[in-house]
């Protein structure tokens, strides 16, 4: 982009006081957007963030853009809707578990197989925030909330698997307590051209605090976190040994020098790989889990398509009118 | 009115209702369509509608697999398709059975003898044939062999036997056009456009269309033709339309008018899909029709579109109606300007998708959460849906509000002919687009219809939120303060009512005072119209005021409905019209006139039914 100013994260934020609970990585991830959107190269005036209902979904209140705060569920289908109407817009989606996943379902499995060129950040805080604590689709079963106080029965959706089944182009999973990697994880996302799905892992200190503690703790997450990133080996662990490697249709855990294992034997990550059967395995781990961008294949947006399309239609109906339209066919003059 | 028109001569008629009825697969559209046209060309004025099964392809020769479309031509104005029939044609026993109930006796009755096998008739419950148990005696029956005597003349065309019988359909339409003398020329242009790739096709519809006209001018049995003259119709260029592409054209030639893309959001439903249809055919317009994964998404859709400096609109019926008013709130809390159509259909739930009815207007005034008043405007005919469509565009797009548009299955599958517009002839459109940053909010209004400013993604200087939340009536931020909020809900309601000084009165039809008004809304209008005049001409003090603009109503509503004795509402539902007037014009002496049958009202039943009011002691309602 021409002419785009130097922003700072302060031309981001808007005069809106944040409302969140103290400690609720809410902060950490508007701080992180705020913090990316210097970077991307987008005018102010051309950025639109739309969300559903939930905590999560207040966020546009308090960024210096444009912004909807939508309804429940259809953030992805309002900002579809933005996007036809104006492609060069950079258009994000502010979305919670319940919102995206529940009520909202049907929605972004279809602007994820349409390849929206937009971004949606999804707050999974395995939970629903806003109405005070009962379990969402996230939830994990025998998880005991408002509404399930004998624990949770219903079996969670995992984001990822679900979003690379619905055809994700581009699929994320990241800790909602690392400023630095969201910021750099929203930029990357900003930069792929498609729909980026980015599931981040979300504390609710009220009414799920420590969900994510066994991986996302400076403890836990050196042996029970790999960040992956393209063209690298899954290495992680305290010591930097531990690996991920394919044993027949199944991802298992090594230690280099254990065993007889040389690093050689550690997967490489491929995220740009468009089949996506090792992306769902990856997905689908659970210890470790596995963050970072997990699959970026580059594709076609529907956006592209669609003004493709009419752009041809408008080229081929050079001198139509209204006038010439209703004309058009069968007329007769009395 | 086709129910006592004169015979001027031997041969001369001022209207002619005819319905084509067979298996959906017989091309009864068609041929209505082809009779229509010529019509039109001929210059008459002509109305339509067809009446089809909802199974796509239900079984051949079953009774619910019939397919209908009546037309009437006339040589004065009309607007509806008529009420009685001059001539029905039957295609095959089942299309007899289910329709000869509307015939009256010692009218025509066209069918095929080579339909009326024994199969045939038992699909159709006949124990008898009907052809020879004496049972038509009371008609004038024209019963010709159509399918043998299309195959005879087409035997040297070397085509199977199921593509012959594919042209019987234009063998009846040519004993018809001989029987009213229509000229056969329109038709056989229409065959060489539409199947220019098979000169095949050109030359057996051709020949079959010919074959009975030969065949009707040499049947004895049709001692006299008949001539429909031209109507007096209005100099110009004209167009046969039909309600949903009059609707969907509307939107077109707004969003030209008002400098904006047009974006639809939409979700098949019958029987507004044909809008969708429409609509996608014109990118080259910049018209962005996006099909979505549900109602829901297309009204989302239309609303982010609408945040981004669109036109933007959703088209819908009933059900679909329902699922889009949690965001109707959302557009009408944001102010977003929208337009919502609403074709609506027989309901409740799925109901009778291919029929007509007028049941979703307290849905489309109130299903909402909290108060949540927007504009409620509908079309009356075919044709008018242009208007109205252009109309709800131009009202949203200068009262920064939601507009729910009401049309129904009987005007959008209805043709008539159009005096065709062009775009200079249309109403400016002026959009409240935003200028000066300076200390601006999204809720700057217009002082005088309230509307606020109009700015969009893209825009420097006027970046801002909106949402759901209850909001300062000056900032716009989030705000539940009470005082607040109730100042908000009387402000959006306000900017609602004062539309009221943007829109036409209401105009009287007939009597503009005296015993009886008749009151209608959308679709009704033809029907109502041609009973109203009806009753006026032969003396009687009726009028008609029928309602394009239903919230707000037209200023002078009141002054209209005080100079009459009594009120009668007329509608395709249970009286909901009726309760809004009751509510909000209370104090006249209202009657109501209720049908719910799927159906459009008869001119002879509404004729009645206003003889029955104005004689009435006290309240009938019906
Ligand atoms: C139609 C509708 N149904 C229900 C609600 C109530 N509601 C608001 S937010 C929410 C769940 C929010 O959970 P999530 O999406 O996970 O967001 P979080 O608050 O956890 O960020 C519910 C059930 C609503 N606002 N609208
Ligand atoms: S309830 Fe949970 S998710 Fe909502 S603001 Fe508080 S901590 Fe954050
Ligand atoms: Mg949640």
């Amino acid at each position: 982009m021409t002419d785009v100013k130097k922003y700072t994260f302060k031309d981001f934020a808007s005069d809106q006081e944040v409302r969140w609970c103290p400690g609720c990585d809410d902060y950490v991830i508007l701080r992180a957007v705020q913090k990316a959107l210097p970077e991307i190269g987008r005018k102010k005036e051309d950025v639109v963030f739309i969300s559903g209902i939930g905590c999560s979904s207040r966020f546009p209140y308090y960024m210096n853009t444009y912004g909807v705060h939508s309804i429940h569920g259809r953030a992805a289908a309002v900002a579809t809707g933005t996007k036809l109407a104006n492609p060069d817009l950079s258009v994000w989606v502010i979305t919670g578990d319940g919102d995206a996943l529940a009520i909202g379902g049907n929605h972004t499995i279809h602007a994820i197989r349409r390849n929206v060129d937009m971004n949606v950040i999804l707050f999974n805080n395995e939970i629903y925030g806003l109405t005070k604590g009962q379990f969402s689709p996230t939830s994990l079963l025998g998880q005991k909330t408002k509404t399930s106080p004998f624990g949770n029965t219903q079996p969670p959706f995992n984001p990822g698997e679900l979003a690379i089944g619905a055809h994700a182009r581009f699929f994320a999973r990241i800790s909602g307590n690392k400023p630095k990697e969201l910021s750099a994880m929203f930029i990357q996302a900003e930069q792929f051209k498609g729909l980026s799905f980015i599931e981040v892992l979300q504390n609710c200190v009220i009414f799920n605090d420590g969900a994510f503690d066994k991986f996302n703790s400076k403890e836990t997450r050196p042996d029970n976190q790999v960040y992956v990133e393209h063209g690298k080996k899954m290495i992680f662990g305290h010591d930097n040994n531990k690996g991920l490697r394919l044993n027949g249709l199944k991802l298992e855990v090594v230690t280099i020098g254990e065993n007889g294992v040389t690093e050689d034997d550690i997967l490489v990550h491929d995220a740009h790989e468009p089949d996506p059967t090792l992306h769902f395995m990856l997905t689908r781990m659970e210890n470790p889990i596995v963050t970072g961008v997990i699959r970026a294949v580059e594709d076609m947006s529907f956006d592209e398509r669609f003004v493709g399309q009419m752009e041809e239609r408008i080229a081929a109906g050079k001198g139509v009118t209204f006038d010439s339209l209703v004309e058009s066919g069968e007329t007769y003059t009395l | 009115m086709s129910n006592n028109f004169s015979q001027k001569s031997s041969s001369e008629l001022d209207s002619v209702v005819i319905r084509f009825a067979g298996d959906s697969g017989d091309g009864m559209q068609l041929t209505g369509t082809q009779f229509a046209d010529t019509s039109a060309l001929m210059g008459n004025d002509i109305a339509t509608f067809p009446n089809y099964p909802s199974e796509i392809r239900a079984p051949q020769g079953s009774l619910f697999g019939v397919s209908g479309f009546q037309v009437q031509v006339a040589s004065q104005d009309i607007s509806t398709p008529g009420d009685d029939l001059d001539m029905l044609v039957a295609m095959n026993p089942a299309a007899l059975k289910t329709n000869l109930p509307d015939l009256a006796p010692g009218k025509m009755l066209l069918v095929d003898t080579d339909a009326f096998t024994p199969k045939n008739l038992k699909k159709a419950g006949y124990e008898t044939n009907p052809l020879e148990d004496g049972s038509l005696e009371p008609y004038r029956l024209i019963a010709a062999p159509m399918t043998s005597s299309t195959k005879a003349a087409l035997l040297d065309l070397g085509m199977d036997t199921k593509s012959m019988d594919r042209s019987k359909n234009m063998f009846t339409l040519g004993m018809i056009y001989w029987i009213y003398g229509r000229s056969m020329d329109h038709t056989i242009e229409f065959f060489q456009k539409k199947f220019k790739k098979k000169p095949i096709v050109i030359e057996a519809n051709t020949r079959a269309l010919k074959a009975g006209n030969v065949y009707a001018e040499n049947l004895e049995l049709i001692a006299t033709t008949y001539q429909v003259r031209p109507a007096q119709l209005k100099k110009g260029k004209y167009r046969i339309i039909m309600g949903n592409q009059a609707t969907a054209w509307g939107f077109i030639a707004a969003a030209k008018k008002a400098n904006k893309e047009l974006f639809l959001g939409s979700y098949p439903i019958t029987p507004a899909s044909d809008i969708l249809h429409e609509l996608v055919k014109h990118p080259e317009f910049r018209v962005k029709s996006f099909q979505a994964e549900d109602e829901i998404a297309g009204v989302a859709s239309t609303i982010g579109a609408s945040f981004a400096g669109d036109l933007a609109i959703t088209t819908t019926s009933g059900p679909g109606l329902a699922l889009k008013g949690e965001a109707i709130g959302l557009a009408m809390i944001t102010e977003m300007p929208m337009v919502i159509v609403n074709v609506q259909r027989g309901g409740p739930s799925t109901g009778m998708p291919t029929k007509t009815e007028q049941s979703d207007l307290m849905q489309a005034m109130y299903g909402r959460n909290g108060e949540s008043p927007v504009i409620v405007v509908a079309a009356h005919s075919p044709s008018h849906c242009f208007d109205m469509a252009f109309e709800a565009s131009k009202l949203a797009l200068e009262h920064m509000t939601p507009v729910i548009l009401m049309t129904d299955g009987y005007i959008a599958n209805g043709s008539e002919p159009w005096l065709i517009k062009k775009l200079a002839d249309l109403p400016t459109i002026t959009t409240n687009i935003a200028k000066n940053p300076e200390g601006w909010t999204p809720y700057t209004r217009d002082k005088d219809s309230l509307a606020r400013e109009w700015a969009y993604p893209g825009m420097e200087g006027f970046e801002h939120r909106v949402g759901g939340l209850e909001k300062n009536v000056q900032t716009g931020n989030v705000n539940m303060q009470p005082m607040n909020h109730e100042e908000m809900v009387k402000l959006r309601a306000e900017k609602v009512k004062r539309v009221e000084n943007y829109i036409p009165d209401l105009e009287v039809e007939g009597a503009q005072e005296g015993d009886l008004l008749v009151v209608g809304w959308g679709g009704t209008y033809g029907a109502l119209h041609t009973a109203v005049q009806s009753a006026f001409g032969v003396g009687k003090k009726v009028g008609l005021a029928h309602f394009n603009y239903i919230n707000p109503m037209p200023k002078n509503t009141a002054e209209v409905l005080k100079k009459f004795k009594k009120i009668v509402v007329c509608e395709l539902n249970a009286g909901q019209f009726y309760k809004i007037l009751l509510a909000e014009h209370p104090g006249h002496n209202y009657f109501k006139y209720n049908k719910v049958q799927g159906l459009p009202f008869t001119i002879q039943e509404l004729m009645n039914r206003f003889d029955q009011v104005i004689a009435a002691e006290k309240v009938v309602n019906v």
